[in-house]
């Protein structure tokens, strides 16, 4: 007679395989876990994203949808630009810049790039420096520091206005626009204006007299006054040699006298031109004094 | 001699690498029941000189976060006999214990309780010439040991100095700084078969872990089961194990004599078997259920179902009474008492000034057994259990699990071994040829 219930020889052997023990030990090694529960996903959902992103007509609705968030962002009432107020400036150089600048309105602010504006109105002469801003409520505040007009140049071109340090200003149609403004002539004289200047001041006493100042050969100056008169300057020491002049007019009324030009270019030897009729007058006289 | 020296400081220094991670497993190879603890340390007594108790006697750095106990297959008499059984066993029970303490484990702390340990006494003494004891000396000293001839197949397992004398003042166990003209050292070193410790070296690195230290469980159930007191004024510790019996002798809190009878409750059990002709399963639950060693006319009438498995009714329904079984179990713990009488008295346990027995492993759990063992091995005996740790499940409390807690205060606290202090100068073998190089250009 047999047991009723199975003889079940084999018996479940509680041990771990190799296998299984050494899958267990890996499994709860730090570095494998925190992979699994992190680098996983991640490497998961990168790689989905990646093989979304494989076809170029996937990518190209994708980028057409962002654009389109993008402009519908841009385009809400409060970013946008009415107009453009320019402050600091006269009417004729802010109808200059509206001209350079040229934008439709209504207009994004996402759209304006302020640093290119800043530059393009830089880059006009009477413009000295620009601040450029968006204001609240859609104004595109543009704050000009304009450039002052410190002397006239007359130069092959014709007249214009430069400031202190000979930068172009605006054209001029006459001199009597600018009467009170010192005239220099000449080429290169807008590069040395600050030392043109100088002598400006430096010929105050020959106020009534002066009619300008030339710059010779890019390098020396003649102070022109009326009557033809010249006053020929070294190009160094211009100052002191017109100073000198002053002082020998002061004293002796040198210019008041019938002479062409005084020649000072030559320090140790200043020379006096006559003109013909007084050169003529004066031989005569040294004839009749019998010398 | 030197081989000894590089094993165990590298498993020292294993040791070391494990408390630094922070997790060790203790691993207590025996012959009915293998445990696994895994212990973690919190790091507040690294790197810390304690002194000779800390706090929680020593076992406040660790906390215990996985526990497992599997069946032992492929051990016996605490030897591996069958290497794979054995280590498919090892990796069930560290594999739970794993899994409880939900944590990976590289190093393991190895326990076992073959080998036939055997004790001996060793002792120096050096002159020092009135100077200051360093720790160089001291390394000198326990050089100078005679280390008597243990034989080729043994291998050291424990050497601790137990005993500093300087002078005449003896009882010292700490003599660096002091001053005196000789230094004496006596130490105690326990020697194992080579075989047993390389077997389980062996299971060991065959489941991908690192043994950071090998023990052996007569040392560790004592420091566990002995409370302070007994430890300083000389008890004995007797671990009645599966496969064998293990006892230490401890005095100044030091082991001083430590032996096993191959004998156990395995043995009680196939007694049983025998006697009562059934399977040995059967056996061994009815000596869990129903065993003693005193019997009472009240056992005569109780009768147990002993079953079978043949399928023969009349084979299958026999019954025993108790005083039957008592009368079966009661001889063999007899012997096996006796035999640790005889080796307790070999070793001179009666000359101590306290004489307390301590009973802990599996079998002290038989009921009766501390009348029987007083009547054999003396009037101070009691039934011990382990020290509790922290985190130790409830299930793993019992006396069976003395030397797995034992193991751990060992791995928290390792007591200072002979190795643990630097070879002194003059043994390292390349110094020697250097020093005979120069002699000889100098001489000739």
């Amino acid at each position: 007679m047999r047991a009723i219930r199975p003889q079940s020889r084999l018996r479940l052997d509680p041990a771990p395989s190799r296998l299984a023990w050494r899958l267990q030990r890996l499994m709860l090694t730090p570095a494998v876990r925190v992979g699994l529960r992190i680098g996983l996903p991640v490497a998961l959902v990168a790689a989905i994203g990646l093989v979304w992103l494989g076809s170029a007509d996937r990518r190209a609705a994708l980028r057409d949808t962002v654009l389109e968030m993008r402009r519908a962002v841009e385009n809400r009432p409060v970013f946008m630009v009415h107009m453009m107020q320019i402050d600091g400036a006269s009417a004729e150089v802010a109808e200059d810049i509206r001209e350079a600048v040229s934008i439709d309105f209504p207009l994004s602010s996402f759209d304006l790039d302020l640093a290119e504006l800043r530059s393009l109105i830089k880059a006009l002469d009477p413009v000295k420096a620009v601040a450029v801003r968006v204001r609240p409520g859609g104004v595109l505040q543009v704050d000009i520091d304009p450039r002052t007009p410190a002397a006239v140049w007359r130069s092959r071109e014709g007249l214009s206005t430069v400031d202190a340090n000979g930068a172009h200003v605006a054209v001029l149609a006459g001199r009597s626009l600018r009467a009170d403004l010192p005239l220099f002539a000449g080429d290169g004289a807008d590069r040395a204006i600050p030392e043109g200047l100088a002598l400006y001041q430096a010929a105050a006493p020959l106020h009534l007299r002066l009619r300008g100042i030339v710059r010779i050969a890019e390098r020396r100056w003649d102070v022109v006054l009326d009557k033809g008169q010249r006053i020929m300057l070294p190009e160094t020491g211009a100052i002191e040699a017109l100073e000198r002049v002053i002082a020998l007019d002061g004293a002796q009324d040198i210019l008041g006298r019938d002479v062409a030009r005084v020649d000072m270019r030559l320090a140790a030897r200043p020379t006096v031109q006559m003109n013909q009729d007084a050169t003529r007058e004066w031989w005569s006289i040294r004839q009749l004094s019998g010398q | 001699m030197m081989n000894l020296y590089q094993t165990q400081r590298s498993m020292r220094n294993m040791r070391r690498a494990a408390m630094q991670r922070g997790v060790v497993a203790i691993l207590d190879v025996g012959s009915s029941k293998i445990a696994c603890l895994v212990l973690r340390f919190d790091g507040s007594t690294l790197g810390r000189d304690e002194g000779e108790i800390g706090s929680l006697a020593g076992q406040s750095g660790f906390r215990v976060i996985g526990a497992a106990t599997t069946r032992s297959r492929g051990v016996r008499f605490g030897e591996i006999t069958a290497m794979q059984e054995t280590e498919s066993a090892i990796r069930t029970a560290l594999q739970s214990a794993q899994r409880m303490a939900n944590m990976r484990v590289d190093h393991v702390i190895a326990c076992f309780s073959g080998g036939a340990p055997r004790s001996y006494g060793l002792d120096a003494r050096i002159d020092m010439n009135g100077e200051m004891v360093s720790e160089q000396d001291v390394a000198r000293v326990m050089a100078s040991c005679d280390v008597p001839d243990y034989g080729d197949t043994r291998e050291v397992l424990h050497a601790q100095p137990v005993n500093f004398a300087l002078d005449h003042r003896s009882g010292l166990s700490d003599p660096r700084g002091q001053l005196g003209h000789t230094l004496s050292v006596d130490m105690h070193m326990l020697t194992a078969d080579a075989l047993v410790i390389q077997h389980l070296a062996h299971c060991i690195k065959r489941c991908d872990l690192e043994l950071a230290g090998v023990a052996s469980s007569a040392y560790v159930s004592g420091i566990s089961t002995l409370v302070e007191d007994e430890q300083e004024l000389g008890s004995a510790c007797i671990d009645l194990g599966g496969g064998t019996t293990s006892l230490s002798i401890f005095i100044k809190k030091h082991m001083i004599y430590a032996d096993t009878v191959r004998m156990g409750g395995d043995h009680v059990t196939s007694d049983i078997s025998m006697g009562l002709q059934i399977p040995t399963a059967n056996a061994e639950r009815i000596k869990t259920l129903y065993g003693g060693v005193k019997a009472t006319g009240m056992d005569d009438r109780e009768m147990i179902e002993i079953g079978g498995d043949t399928g023969d009714f009349e084979h299958d329904r026999r019954t025993a009474s108790r005083a039957e079984l008592i009368g079966i179990m009661r001889p063999r713990v007899e012997e096996i008492l006796e035999e640790v009488r005889a080796r307790l008295d070999a070793a001179g346990f009666e000359h101590l000034p306290s004489q307390q027995i301590v009973l802990t492993g599996g079998g002290s759990q038989i009921p009766g057994l501390d009348g029987l063992a007083s009547k054999i091995l003396g009037q101070q005996v009691r039934l011990g259990r382990p020290l509790r740790v922290h985190g130790l499940p409830q299930a793993a409390t019992g006396p069976g699990f003395a030397s797995a807690v034992g193991l751990s205060l060992f791995a928290a606290h390792p007591q200072d071994e002979w190795w643990d202090f630097d070879m002194p100068s003059d043994r390292y073998p390349h110094r020697s040829l250097k020093r005979a190089v120069r002699w000889f250009r100098d001489n000739w």
